[in-house]
């Protein structure tokens, strides 16, 4: 793990992938530490800051919690409300005045590319949270995660993404990152939500197989997993687009009648409507147990980064 | 009889192979508008043998920054800049198309961080072609207007 000190996580296109399969595999060493059944002190005296620009709950508090779970402690901010930002500082300076106060900086912000200038700031390795609509590579490691530790593998599993795949950023990256380990994907949006022309052309170039459609239930008989994903009344400049499309798709008992045995169900939270809460009681659901598996992955990389034992 | 569309200068800059229709970013490039203190001269829509037309730009009195150079790269890959000393061709090369645009191009993202108030300068990395195409290292985004986007 040599390399890995002081290492940035900015993009999900900076890791190899022997880089991914090293973290998804220490992330699967770290699951009894994150559920509370062994007890760790790996990062024990080291402070992780963590500055939200704008507000998560699952990936600030899964942060947090793997820090204390390694023994270490977390300082930082959930809203910059009532901070030096709010008085006119600049990220560049908030960022050099965290670093000499913490061992690592974890960033969420609205601007894309606010954590590659954070990095250039810091000496301490900085971690992206999400950078608006940009990236957002702990969440890609988690989704991975999720399905390599679900199907024990991700090479050749055929993934449907479902939702806004314009505006959804985890879409994005989880679409490079699948192309890159070998599954094949099928894109499946309401008309005007399509996947990015860049992007898809980009996994092309890997020679993954892609295919596009409209019409959820045509995918749901051959796919391995369904990656649903929140439209997000936040990310639409027109509120009535927002409306035409909101509510196009719904996983329900019905939908999955004719789907695999072992298909899984996956979604980053929060869902509105997307997923009948009759779902949750299914073997295919594994949303819950996705967003924790935030932990141990969080676990593995924060260990990673900051040189356990070091 | 011998007709002269453009004549030779002393001192000063051509800016020749640019494609046709380019010259006027050139200008802006360069800065000429208003307040300009020497002659400058502009020929547009001539026909060029390598482009089918080209425009070429004159400034008499001024040698170019590295960074005009590569501003100029960016929308005109092919053109050539001949320095002129005392009616001779002094230095003559092609322009080079940057690796990386540094601080001479604006993010067209209005949410990249670069727009911000922040203490860096703006940076893209250059796919080589015509027309080039370029990243910004920041946000990841590809700058769809070049020439819009040069400061």
């Amino acid at each position: 793990m040599g390399s890995w000190k002081g290492r940035d996580i900015l993009s999900i296109r900076d890791l190899s992938r022997a880089d991914i399969e090293a973290v998804l595999k220490a992330a699967k060493d770290q699951v009894p530490v994150a559920e509370g059944k062994k007890v760790s002190r790996a990062l024990e005296g080291k402070i992780l800051a963590t500055l939200f620009f704008e507000p998560s709950t699952r990936t600030r508090l899964s942060f947090e919690s793997a820090m204390h779970r390694l023994g270490g402690r977390a300082i930082g901010f959930g809203t910059p409300e009532g901070t030096s930002v709010q008085k006119g500082e600049t990220l560049a300076d908030t960022v050099r005045m965290v670093e000499s106060y913490s061992d690592a900086i974890v960033l969420r912000h609205p601007h894309e590319g606010a954590a590659r200038l954070a990095a250039e700031f810091s000496s301490k390795p900085v971690v992206n949270a999400g950078d608006g609509a940009g990236q957002h590579p702990t969440q890609t490691l988690l989704d991975l995660y999720t399905i390599w530790s679900e199907k024990g593998a991700i090479e050749g599993q055929s993934v449907a993404l479902v939702g806004d795949l314009k505006y959804g950023r985890t879409v994005h990256s989880l679409a490079y990152a699948l192309a890159e380990f070998g599954a094949s994907l099928t894109l499946v949006s309401p008309p005007g939500l399509e996947m990015p022309r860049e992007i898809v052309d980009r996994v092309k170039q890997t020679g993954t197989p892609i295919a596009t459609t409209h019409r959820l239930e045509d995918v749901v008989k051959g796919a391995d997993v369904l990656y649903v994903t929140r439209i997000q009344k936040e990310r639409f400049p027109d509120p009535q687009e927002y409306e035409k499309v909101a509510g196009t798709y719904r996983v329900d008992l019905a939908l999955l009648r004719d789907a695999k045995k072992d298909l899984i169900v996956m979604h980053p939270l929060p869902r509105v409507t997307e997923i009948d809460p009759a779902v949750d009681a299914t073997p295919h659901a594994k949303y819950f147990r996705q967003a924790f598996n935030g932990v141990p992955v969080r676990m593995a990389l924060l260990e990673m980064v900051l040189g356990a034992g070091g | 009889m011998r007709e002269l569309r453009v004549t030779p200068i002393k001192n000063g800059t051509v800016i020749d192979h640019i494609p046709a229709g380019m010259a006027l970013k050139v200008l802006k490039i360069l800065g000429i508008g208003e307040t300009v203190s020497s002659t400058v001269t502009v020929a547009m829509h001539v026909p060029s043998k390598a482009m089918g037309w080209k425009d070429i730009v004159k400034v008499e009195d001024r040698e170019l920054s590295a960074k005009e150079v590569d501003k100029i790269a960016l929308i005109a890959p092919r053109a050539t800049v001949n320095v002129i000393r005392n009616y001779n061709v002094a230095e003559k090369h092609v322009v080079r198309m940057p690796d990386r645009a540094v601080g001479i191009l604006r993010c067209g993202n209005p949410n990249c961080i670069t727009n911000l108030r922040e203490p860096v300068e703006s940076e893209f990395f250059v796919r080589p072609g015509e027309p080039p195409r370029v990243l910004c290292k920041y946000c990841d985004r590809e700058l769809e207007d070049i020439a819009a986007a040069i400061v």
